[in-house]
């Protein structure tokens, strides 16, 4: 093996691949070789380094030079200076945004400070398409110890003692769900990785698999030992090509290395994985629709119980769990339950890894401890609102999670916690608003979403998410009235209640989180017809400024319904009843008369 | 059995492990509204997909409100099925249904009988909170000959999918689209008449609402009656009368014969006749085919066996399109609706002497299917069909009460003659294994020569979906499969195809319960009781028949002696039998 005395960490994830980061190892790997450094150079590609604000990231070992924004064509630059002659090229640095320092090593960061790495531990570190790699840090470790010194129970009592809960959104715990599925005898049992990552702007699930797709291969194998399975498959939307593709290399290698099918690691035990594809139906997340789809199906929920572990997969025992609570059982298993319990709080024990976006500084993937206020990780980690605009609200947990305000940003994030606060944890999506931000536009968005992706199976998720989404629109559009307000209170209540499965029981929570934290902005809404962030259009209204105005007649000639009326040299005057709010008033008019109400 | 003990509202309740919430309410006599929820008792079958949540109740220490048709009750639950909560949410979700369902109630054809309008009723729903903006689901509509789709209706109660797939497993329906758009459709939303529907009309059956119903005849037959140029002839099939009553609330089992032809001969019908005559026929048509075929057996010569029974339109469709392999093993028989069609157009026009284009030939049937099956090119001389056109039984409950007539004033009549004319093995012909047990009679003395003692073959008889029995024909023992229900059916073909079927006959009926339970019947809503009330309605009339057994039918034997010959004759095979067609679907897919 050829020894290296420095490695050029290259980010792979979907994002840093898209803006050219294949290339910038391509250019790397062929200036290396035009220098005759690769030798001595090792340019690797890994997974997401999580800063995706910032990507495509080039990260220099070991003196943990960490370049930003990275350009194909800097590539040049960097072996000739840096690799070379030894001096770092300071226009890729970071700049920190209080201090406008320079940061050369992503410990100083502030993305960085705060966050703990476990799920995402490997992300950003190894080449994921080569095992070995994984194996020199401890992979496979724990799938062997399992194997070798411990018994299916001995396994479950330490996920139990980690009191990991399920990171997928539901936050049930892993250990009993394990449990639950070793009693049920039965000719075959099967575990699922659940890899339908379907909520909007969240991808951990994505970087995982990019990035560190052993860990959930190890951890699907250490789970179906615990649970008697020999049979594992990964359902993964189609939309992730390369996460499917490196899941592909990752099981071929496992297999040819005998840590996946038969006698694994001269035991006798035995488990393999296939994959099976979703076509993006967000509801598929939903276990026991996850799993009708696997079975070719309609993706539909049914209703629970039985559970999965008792009848799931063609109605064998099936134990269904999410990328990221896999990806943390290796970790767990190696370093014990006792120790992941020591991070976090005490009912949510270890981190989770949030997907960070909207109006925020430092877009991207992160992994904090439980117990992290809102307040630390939006504006120490995610370096605060963008453009020094004052912060408004926060949504978590996806599209069905709530809306939290200004009040809850000490609130420590645990699963139950956030569902206090009328939000959720979700899988991990973290979108933060402005004060451009309209709330009930929010709310409407994110009916739009829940509508759109509902199965159609029950009622009140089939009709009532629509009728939600009218309401609000009325109330956009300036048309709604008090009762109106009350009507969606109801509305989303009883859907809560009736619906079939998560995400009908979730979908109300961004109205019913908007109008208890955004009352006055609804009242706005409907008593003054006014919506204060400007982005319900019908309730802008196009105004002349009369000490302005000089009567130059420019805007009456351009407005093109003759919403605009007055004599020459005198002022002008807009018919709200007419204007159609293009826009073309405003260009023309020279003296700065003509505003938005 | 192990038992749980459990209240609901209030009142104590045990009930055994793995009984719903539904279920131990109504041993108290609580009556909680459902909409999508049916259960097939006697198929052990149960339609429970819990999404129109309408009989949701509150459990005690469950956070939301649980689908009582299909949550099971567990020791200790305590259950609400009235508070404020339940009532608002039921009247809530109800709110939503109403809001994308069309409004055109007066004008339904279900009105009356829609299950989502008494929900609406029962909960008193006033007010469909912002209607002028609340958007609707709107699909085309679909005409085929027989059902009727119209989607806008559909409530998603999955009814009519369990039907197609689990009972009948023909699988033409199922869920399609998603979300505010989804409904039930066969794939890719292509029309009936283009799918593998058999037109069993079991969907229609069981559809709550308007979404599914029957083409209806009925104005197009008033036109006849009123055409004085036209002589009508009416014919009925043997399980209408056994539930034609029920719609006049007569109790199930009733039988309404005599009043029957009553209202028919006042509705106008210049000739009431009986299908039961036809079946008489089938009789003597299918019954030598089956000695044929089992004589060329027992001397070794080839044949194929067994032979299946053809008189059910919907098994026809069925075995044409799912078992092209196979279409050479059914009798070809016509079934007693064209037979009774060719009979009529030929031997009694010619009798009475009007004109083919002069005659009117409808018939009741029980069914949809036969709807279909009428205007098959196979039945039809110059384009001119042999039956004109095929009215449900429910469609003449209409008609009769349009025409300020009830049912239970009206005089029991006799059907007119020589069409009429008809034994107790024709009327059998409405219950599952009626068909085989008539041509058993005939075959019997045909085959052996001898007078049967017992008339009844009670082995042939019931409900079980698949029923196997011998039939002793002096010494040599006649192996008989019978199924009902086009799943129970796939089951017996399954075996000739793999060659491990042992009958020398198989009747086969589209509907569970056979005609009784036929898509044009009155709604039983999947219960069984009513199908064995109307199923001994028939053999009652059966037994006080003076004549049992179809080759003694006097007019039969007139018919072959005056018309046909005998049975299989030339002029039988062209006016009485038929041939099948290959209509598996051929789906090309694209390179």
């Amino acid at each position: 093996m050829a020894k290296y005395s420095m490695h050029l960490l290259v980010c792979g994830g979907t994002g840093c691949r898209s803006a050219h980061s294949a290339k910038i190892t391509e250019n790397f790997k062929n200036e290396l070789d035009a220098s005759n450094l690769s030798e001595t150079i090792q340019v690797i590609e890994t997974g997401c380094f999580g800063f995706c604000e910032k990507g495509p990231i080039v990260k220099i070992m070991p003196d943990n030079t960490f370049y930003t924004q990275v350009k194909p064509e800097d590539i040049k630059e960097i072996v000739a200076e840096h690799l070379i002659k030894g001096r770092k090229v300071t226009r890729l640095l970071y700049i920190d945004p209080e201090k406008k320092e320079k940061i050369e090593d992503s410990k100083h960061m502030g993305f960085y400070r705060k966050q703990l790495r476990i799920a995402l531990r490997n992300c950003g570190f190894i080449d994921p398409e080569n095992i070995d790699e994984y194996i020199a840090r401890e992979g496979y470790e724990a799938l062997g110890r399992c194997l070798a010194e411990m018994t299916p129970q001995d396994v479950i009592n330490i996920v139990k003692e980690s009191g990991l809960r399920g990171r997928g959104g539901g936050g049930f715990p892993t250990g009993l769900k394990w449990e639950f599925a070793s009693k049920y005898q039965a000719d075959q049992k099967y575990v699922v990785c659940n890899a339908d990552e379907g909520d909007p702007g969240a991808f951990m699930d994505r970087s995982i698999l990019e990035g560190d797709p052993h860990s959930v291969i190890e951890a699907m194998a250490i789970c179906g030992y615990a649970i008697g399975a020999t049979k594992g498959l990964v359902y993964i939307r189609a939309e992730y090509p390369l996460a499917i593709k490196r899941l592909q290399i990752a099981i071929k290698q496992a297999r040819e290395y005998g840590l996946l099918g038969k006698n694994i690691l001269g035991s006798n035990f035995e488990f393999d994985i296939e994959l099976r594809y979703g076509a993006g139906a967000f509801v598929c997340g939903e276990e026991t629709a996850l799993i009708h789809s696997m079975e070719g199906l309609r993706g539909e929920p049914t209703v629970k119980p039985p559970f999965p572990a008792e009848s799931g997969y063609w109605g064998k025992p099936t134990n269904v769990n999410n990328v990221e609570t896999f990806a943390n059982i290796p970790v767990i298993i190696l370093k014990g339950g006792k120790w992941f319990r020591s991070i976090g709080t005490e009912k949510s024990p270890g981190t989770k890894v949030f997907a960070l976006a909207g109006k925020i500084n430092n877009v991207g993937l992160i992994e904090v401890p439980m117990g992290i206020t809102l307040r630390e990780v939006i504006f120490e980690i995610g370096g605060g609102i963008k453009d020094g605009k004052k912060f408004k609200a926060v949504q978590t947990g996806g599209p069905s999670g709530g809306c939290l305000t200004e009040k809850h940003l000490d609130t420590p994030i645990e699963f139950d916690t956030l569902i206090a606060a009328g939000s959720m944890m979700g899988s991990g999506g973290m979108i933060v608003m402005d004060e451009d931000d309209c709330m009930v536009a929010v709310a409407k968005f994110y009916l739009e979403f829940t509508v759109e992706e509902s199965c159609g199976k029950c009622a009140p998720c089939r009709i009532g998410n629509k009728r939600l989404h009218e309401t609000l629109e009325k109330i956009c559009k300036g048309n709604g009235t008090r009762e109106d307000i009350e009507l969606l209170q109801n509305m989303s209540r009883v859907i809560k209640d009736t619906a079939l499965c998560g995400l009908g029981q979730t979908s109300p929570n961004p109205v019913l989180s908007t109008i208890d934290n955004f009352w006055d902005e609804y009242i706005e809404h409907v008593d003054q017809k006014k919506c204060r962030a400007g982005v319900c259009k019908d309730l802008m209204q196009y105004v002349i400024r009369a000490e302005n105005c000089v009567g130059c007649t420019a805007c009456a000639r351009v407005c093109p319904v003759g919403a605009i009326s007055g004599e020459r040299k005198s002022v002008h005057k807009i018919d709200p009843a007419i204007c159609i709010k293009c826009g073309a008033c405003i260009e023309k008019c020279k003296f700065d008369a003509i505003f938005i109400q | 059995m192990q038992f749980v003990k459990l209240t609901i509202d209030n009142k104590p309740v045990e009930v055994p492990v793995g009984t719903t919430i539904y279920k131990a309410a109504k041993k108290l006599g609580i009556d909680i509204p459902v909409l999508c929820y049916m259960n097939l008792e006697h198929m052990g079958i149960e339609n429970k997909p819990a999404g129109c949540r309408i009989c949701v109740v509150e459990v005690e220490g469950r956070k939301n409100l649980a689908p009582s048709c299909s949550t099971n009750v567990t020791e200790g639950m305590v259950v609400r099925t009235n508070t404020m909560r339940v009532l608002n949410a039921r009247r809530t979700v109800l709110e939503f249904l109403l809001s994308d369902h069309p409004k055109d109630c007066l004008i339904c054809p279900k009105s009356g009988r829609c299950e989502l309008q008494d929900l609406a009723i029962k909960l008193g729903v006033r007010k469909i909170h912002n209607e002028e903006i609340a958007e609707m689901s709107t699909y085309k509509k679909d005409f085929s000959p027989s059902i009727i789709r119209d989607l806008d209706k559909c409530v998603m109660c999955r009814r009519c999918e369990t039907m197609c797939n689990d009972v009948q497993t023909v699988g033409t329906l199922s869920a399609i689209n998603r979300g505010f758009m989804s409904a039930v459709a066969p794939a890719f939303e292509m029309d009936l008449i283009k799918s593998t529907c058999t037109y069993c009309g079991q969907c229609v059956a069981v559809c709550p609402t308007g979404a599914l119903t029957e083409v209806d005849h009925t104005p197009e037959l008033v036109r006849a009656l009123a055409d004085p140029k036209k002589v009508v002839v009416v014919q009925t099939a043997p399980a209408v009368r056994a539930a034609l009553g029920e719609e006049f609330g007569m109790p199930a089992g009733t039988l309404v014969t005599g009043k029957m032809v009553a209202a028919l001969r006042r509705l106008g019908f210049d000739y009431v006749f009986d299908t039961d005559f036809a079946a008489d026929l089938t009789i003597l048509e299918e019954g030598t085919e089956l000695l044929d075929r089992l004589t060329k057996h027992l001397n070794g010569q080839p044949t194929k066996l067994p032979i299946l029974t053809s008189c059910c339109p919907g098994w026809v469709n069925f075995f044409e399109q799912q078992f092209p392999d196979l279409l050479d093993i059914p009798s070809t028989a016509r079934s007693p609706q064209q037979m009774f069609g060719a009979i009529a157009k030929t031997y009694f026009a010619d009798k009475i002497g009007v004109k083919r284009e002069d005659m009117v030939v409808v018939s009741i049937m029980p069914c949809l299917a036969k709807k279909y099956e009428c205007q098959r090119d196979e039945f039809k001389t110059d384009g001119n069909p042999d039956v004109d056109f095929s009215i449900s039984t429910r469609e003449l409950a209409h008609l009769i009460k349009e025409a300020n007539m009830d049912l239970n004033n009206m005089p029991d009549e006799d059907f007119d003659n020589p069409l009429g004319e008809s034994t107790g093995a024709g009327v059998i012909f409405g219950a599952t294994g009626g068909v085989i047990e008539a041509a058993c009679r005939t075959a019997y003395e045909v085959y052996t020569g001898k007078k049967l003692d017992k008339v009844d073959f009670e082995q042939l008889r019931g409900l079980e979906g698949i029923r196997a029995a011998e039939v002793d024909f002096n010494g040599f023992k006649v192996k008989i499969g019978i199924a009902h229900g086009l799943g129970n059916a796939r089951k017996l073909l399954e075996d000739i195809r793999k060659g491990k079927s042992e009958f020398h006959a198989i009747e086969i009926m589209a509907c569970p319960g056979g005609c009784v339970g036929g898509g044009g019947q009155p709604l039983h809503h999947g219960n069984s009781e009513i199908l064995a009330k109307r199923a001994a309605a028939l053999y009652r009339e059966d037994a006080n028949k003076p004549i049992r057994k179809s080759h003694e039918n006097p007019m039969i034997i007139e018919l072959y002696e005056k018309f046909l010959g005998k049975p299989m004759s030339h002029k039988a095979h062209e006016l009485l039998h038929t041939h099948y067609h290959d209509r598996s679907p051929k789906i090309k897919i694209k390179d």
